[in-house]
């Protein structure tokens, strides 16, 4: 074989690093359904990013007009009105910005925690990780929902309270995903190489453990944002999520139940918008799964 | 194999013990004077302060958590704000009822998720398995208070087959609840079912009984199946926390008087002990069944099993 | 010239192409494979990583994964009946039976939920009489057989070492009493002294029960213990085959000299190694003419548009090279080692 001219470290790193961006990239528009996913993603973050923009909170989504009240869909109110004479299709609209800008800083923070807690604890091994597991344990051993229903209830339903209730309930699962993740490529020989020329701890766990890392943290984010998602409805659901008025889609269910016998329409949006937020954050975490599982290379 | 029981509920004790001092603490932080949520608001200051003095509310908190632990391991739950009855009481009322749901739900979902994971998984690519794991998707995309309200909605209140709310029709009641909270759980079993069956398929000693000229089918049931099933078994496990949560979603769309419903109403009436007490018993119940689901998980896999032993 | 002897084979393969056809293209694992094995002899099939070995293994028993492998064309006859027009059911009657394979990897290749005994009574109880309790007795006499205590065989697969992982599989491969025996690698995993006992059992048992043998391996030492003829692969193609002496005596295709040219000498050790130069070629890729000629140090330019003939030594020997003809075959071309 011919001699591989050697070439420094970084060179090869941020090489290795492009290609293996492009490929993933590649690997993940050729399966559809990912494709489906993410596009609906971005249609949703932009429906996010532009309905306050578009609609007047005061004007369009919150105020109350009594004399428009319970009007099945029609060209004026495509999704109809509720029982406070609200357009619902504004509000079921204008709920995607709520919901998904706490789930995303929901996400961000159980992230943030779960990395260093789940490094610290896969990197060091031993008593640290026994202490931090053991807490980790405590937190997974009541269900997310209950974990969150009884900080929200304690604490009342504001929307920092719910990024708190959320957060708390994620980031064990963060912490536990990064932490096998670490530990999967802490014994590893690259890892062995970086401290055998004498690396420090957090230069290896930064630049060699925790980009080998990133696949699982990175599918579970995707899918812990449809979990933050969809617990915030419930939440919203059972009247302990964000108050009212701000449109909600688990609170505009809520309030459509009474209704359901001559206005069905009212539970039919925001269920859908739920399920299709839901699906198409699933459906990119699939797609991601898939094209980031190195034994597909 | 008892002796690893023994083991397991002992290593419980130090979790619940945490989960119960979470769960204290968190509650604790509630705004709000009990002492004026069971007199009322009109109560006299001096009134309050006195009911304050005698259930010990003033006492700090290490002592008012050692006082409701200490009452909690001999069985007493606490008393109900607004009730002034036993927490425990209520509670026990209500527990059949929540467990008659999220069992019918789980045999429910494991018995229509398995052939439907195992199937697909055969037929991969087929229509068959499209459609399965499209329905499966969804299924783990719906809320499960939509889908019942959907379910009510078709069922109850156009078709008129099944009671809109509550327990009291018997079979009748139980059946759109379940099938609510377990076509989740369903969907989540039938795409672990497949993806882990796909995976043992293309393990190496199935290629070593094909080769020993044993029939496609009988490699499925004889070999590929019960190691499937292992990974599968995880993820029901997992599911069952998910399922708690959703029971209590449940229980608050069909008006189903169990554990759940219980919860919501005391959060509402700011019954303190008795949202405790209905956690705790979710947690306990939760702690029992991963353990349950351990064992099962011994008794499919002989690895396991002897690190039980 | 071979055709006037009528050989008893046991195997025989013709022209074989099988090729896998995958979203990045047509891999082409085997093109115009010829492969004989005679009744009671073990023919070692001798060839790097990638060169088509293991697919020849898994066609002699129709276990090609499909999707994405494909036989294209050529015949597979086992005792002379021709397999590949077989339907499902007479295949997995010779499956086990006829014909059975050990696989390289023995870490991997049992049943972790089962115990060996039931295992190894699963492929009894397919093709021979008797119930259950005579299986479990014939496993447990298979197990003494390959050095295993009968009362281990209710043991699970992982309380047991590589080694002895592997000779469970080899008791399950001869449990019915095959005809032919494919070993794919069986040592490569292990040891080199537990490489040496198993060689040495499975020795043993071909004598014992007359087995036809393909031994698949990479390994020239493993060729000269147990082998008696040696088919060399490169590329989904036998390019040299011959007896023991023909081809570690009377080498002549370059590639079989550069394989042996590759083992290090033990005697002088200031030698320096001579490896092969270059890489296998992409087999969804191949060069037109000798697919060899990219790598070889005696190309000439024949070799980069034709593909070479068949050139025979005498009746057991011959080689695919554009270097020989009839006249002078007899002397070697190549460098001696």
């Amino acid at each position: 074989m011919n001699n591989v001219s050697a070439v420094t470290e970084n060179e090869q790193i941020s090489v290795k690093k492009k290609s293996q961006f492009a490929d993933v990239w590649k690997r993940l528009c050729r399966n559809k359904t990912a494709v489906l996913g993410l596009v609906i993603v971005i249609l949703l973050v932009l429906i996010g990013i532009l309905s306050p923009i578009i609609f007047d909170y005061e004007t369009q989504v919150i105020k109350t007009d009594y004399s428009n009240t319970l009007q099945p869909p029609s060209a004026a109110h495509p999704f109809g009105t509720d029982e406070m004479g609200r357009d619902i299709m504004i509000r079921t609209l204008y709920a995607t910005s709520t919901s998904l800008s706490i789930g995303v800083v929901t996400v961000i923070v159980a992230l943030a925690a779960g990395l260093v807690l789940g490094s610290a604890s896969g990197y060091f091994g031993g008593k640290v990780d026994m202490i931090i597991m053991r807490i980790m344990d405590i937190f997974l051993a009541i269900p997310g929902t209950l974990l969150a229903i009884c900080i929200v209830a304690s604490l009342g339903n504001s929307i920092t309270n719910l990024v708190i209730a959320q957060a708390v309930s994620a980031i064990p699962k963060f912490a536990r995903v990064v932490r096998g993740a670490v530990m999967t490529v802490r014994d590893s020989e690259y890892v062995e190489a970086a401290r055998a020329i004498g690396a420090k701890d957090t230069t290896i766990i930064f630049h060699d453990v925790l980009p080998n890392s990133l696949a699982p943290i990175i599918v579970q984010t995707t899918l812990e944002v449809a979990t933050v998602i969809l617990s915030i409805a419930g939440l919203s659901f059972i009247g302990l999520g964000i108050p009212a008025p701000r449109p909600e889609w688990g609170a505009m269910l809520s309030g459509s139940r009474s209704y359901i016998r001559d206005y069905s329409y009212m539970c039919m949006f925001p269920g859908l918008a739920i399920m299709i937020t839901i699906l198409s954050l699933n459906l990119l975490g699939d797609g991601l799964r898939d094209a980031l599982d190195p034994r597909l290379r | 194999m008892i002796k690893f029981i023994i083991k397991r509920l002992v290593a419980l004790i130090p979790v619940l013990l945490g989960v119960t001092l979470l769960v204290f603490f968190i509650l604790d932080l509630a705004p709000g004077d009990p002492a004026k949520t069971i007199l009322g608001e009109q109560a006299r200051p001096e009134d309050i302060a006195a009911l304050r003095e005698e259930m010990g509310l003033n006492d700090p908190f290490i002592v008012r958590y050692g006082r409701y632990m200490f009452d909690l391991v001999q069985g007493d739950l606490g008393t109900s704000y607004k009730t002034r009855d036993p927490v425990g009481e209520e509670v026990w009322a209500r527990l059949p009822n929540t467990i008659t749901l999220a069992l019918t739900s789980t045999v429910v979902a494991i018995l229509l998720a398995l052939p439907l994971g195992i199937i697909a998984a055969i037929k991969q690519n087929t229509l068959f398995d499209g459609i399965s794991m499209f329905i499966s998707l969804l299924g783990i995309s719906m809320p499960v208070f939509w889908m019942g309200l959907l379910l009510i909605l078709f069922f109850s209140v156009k078709l008129g087959w099944f009671p809109v709310a509550g327990a009291d029709q018997g079979i009748k009641s139980l059946v759109l609840p379940s099938v609510a909270l377990g076509f989740m759980h369903m969907a989540a079993i039938a795409r672990t079912t497949r993806s882990s069956m796909l995976e043992t398929i293309r393990q190496d000693y199935i290629r070593t009984v094909r080769a020993k000229g044993l029939p496609e089918h009988e490699i499925i049931t004889d070999h590929a199946l019960r190691n499937a099933l292992i990974p599968t078994t995880t993820v029901i496990g997992l599911q069952i926390g998910q399922m708690l949560g959703g029971s209590v979603l449940t229980e608050s769309v069909f008006a189903w008087p169990g554990i759940g419903r219980y919860m919501i109403q005391s959060i509402q009436g700011r019954d303190i002990p008795s949202v405790m007490g209905c956690i705790i018993v979710f947690a306990i119940g939760f702690a029992l069944i991963n353990l349950l689901v351990d064992l099962i998980y011994g008794f499919i896999d002989p690895r396991i099993k002897a690190q039980y032993k | 010239m071979s055709e006037d002897v009528k050989k008893d084979l046991t195997a025989e393969i013709r022209n074989l192409v099988v090729e896998f056809r995958t979203d990045y293209g047509v891999v082409q694992a085997l093109n115009g494979l010829e492969l004989e094995i005679e009744r009671g002899k073990t023919l070692g099939l001798v060839g790097e990583t990638g060169a088509g070995k293991t697919t020849t293994g898994l066609s002699l028993l129709r276990l090609i994964p499909n999707p994405p492998g494909v036989i294209v064309s050529g015949s597979i006859k086992l005792d002379g009946k021709d397999i590949l027009s077989m339907g499902d059911k007479e295949m997995q009657a010779i499956r086990g039976k006829t014909v059975a394979m050990i696989f390289q990897d023995p870490m991997t290749s049992l049943d972790p939920v089962m115990t060996v005994e039931q295992q190894i009574a699963e492929v009894i109880k397919l093709h021979e009489e008797g119930g259950q309790a005579e299986a479990l007795k014939r496993a447990r006499e298979m197990l003494e057989l390959v050095g295993i205590p009968g009362t281990r065989g209710s043991e699970y697969p992982h309380q047991f070492s590589g080694g002895m992982k592997q000779r469970v599989v080899i008791a399950m491969a001869l449990a019915c009493n095959p005809e032919l025996l494919i070993a794919d690698e069986p040592t490569t995993a292990l040891d080199v002294t537990i490489q040496a006992q198993v060689l040495e059992m499975m020795k043993g048992l071909r004598e014992k029960y007359n087995t036809s043998m393909l031994m698949i391996t990479h390994d020239l030492g493993i060729v000269a213990e147990i082998c008696d003829k040696v088919s060399v692969i490169y590329a989904g193609h036998v390019i040299e085959h011959g007896t023991l002496e023909d081809i570690f005596k009377n080498t002549r295709h370059p590639y079989t000299e550069g394989l042996f040219n590759s083992l290090p000498n033990l005697e002088d050790r200031q030698a320096e190694l001579k490896p092969i130069k270059g890489l296998m070629p992409d087999p969804s890729n191949l060069p037109k003419g000798c697919a060899f000629c990219p790598r070889c140090d005696y190309a000439m330019d024949i070799c980069q548009t034709q593909k070479p003939g068949r050139t025979y030594r005498n009746d057991t020997h011959y080689v695919e090279c554009h270097l020989y003809n009839k006249d002078n075959i007899h002397e070697g071309k190549v460098k001696g080692r």
